[in-house]
């Protein structure tokens, strides 16, 4: 497990993390505002695993690249924090085997309005699906296979300009 | 230079990293290096648009120069999330 935490300009706290272990949703929904005042809003953003209809249920295997993947998910979120007025963010990704029904991914952002908290919370997701340095692969009845890029995914990051 | 696969081009080249001496001035004419090495390196290659590439741990293309990289990496698009 690796975790970071930058402090920035305006009082912005960054959290990123990848692990195997599973996330606690309301803990980290909590720290977001803990101890300060002037956060009105916070957006949770938790990515599930579906069942695909495979033999175990569609469990999959996730890879990623240590190093660039904690990397790209601090840009990420630094850019996040630069495009919206939020108060800090958190983003975990789990690796390794999970099964249908896991939580797969959190973002969380904090802001002193909503909007800003649904929106960067929004890129954080789009962004970390076309940027960040993880592989799935699914076991499927026809044995297991790498899931393939979306096209739809690239669209949905590109509205962001 | 450190030299990564991940995901099938992990499977296909048959590891996950490796120390290579090379003298390629582009990470294009790195993977034509490898490919003309193994069978495996030029199966792993064998269609460059389903490769991103990385070099030092940031996202770039097939023309970026090696001059003073430490790691290139080499995977699919990513399908995290």
């Amino acid at each position: 497990m690796t975790s970071s935490t930058a402090g920035a300009a305006m009082n912005v706290s960054a959290k990123v993390c990848v692990q195997e272990a599973p996330f606690d949703l309301a803990a980290e929904a909590r720290a977001l505002s803990a101890g300060r005042g002037d956060v009105g809003a916070v957006v949770t953003f938790t990515g599930l695993v579906r069942d695909m209809g495979g033999p175990e249920g569609s469990a999959m295997t996730l890879e990623h690249y240590p190093g660039m993947t904690e990397k790209a998910l601090r840009e990420i979120a630094a850019e996040a924090c630069a495009r919206w007025p939020v108060a800090g963010c958190t983003v975990i990704h789990r690796v390794g085997r999970l099964a249908p029904g896991d939580e797969i991914v959190l973002v969380a952002t904090a802001s002193r309005h909503r909007q800003a908290a649904f929106d960067a919370a929004a890129f954080l997701m789009d962004y970390l699906k076309t940027r960040a340095p993880f592989w799935k692969k699914e076991e499927t009845a026809e044995g297991a296979r790498w899931v393939d890029a979306r096209e739809t995914d690239d669209a949905a990051a590109a509205r962001w300009g | 230079m450190r030299v990564m696969y991940f995901a099938w081009l992990r499977e296909r080249v048959g590891l996950g990293a490796e120390e290579i001496e090379t003298g390629a001035a582009t990470v294009a004419d790195l993977v034509e290096e490898l490919r003309a090495r193994e069978p495996r390196y030029a199966a792993a290659f064998a269609d460059m648009r389903a490769v991103r590439v990385a070099v030092d741990q940031e996202t770039t293309d097939l023309a970026a120069p090696l001059a003073g990289a430490r790691e290139v990496a080499f995977f699919p698009p990513v399908t995290g999330g």
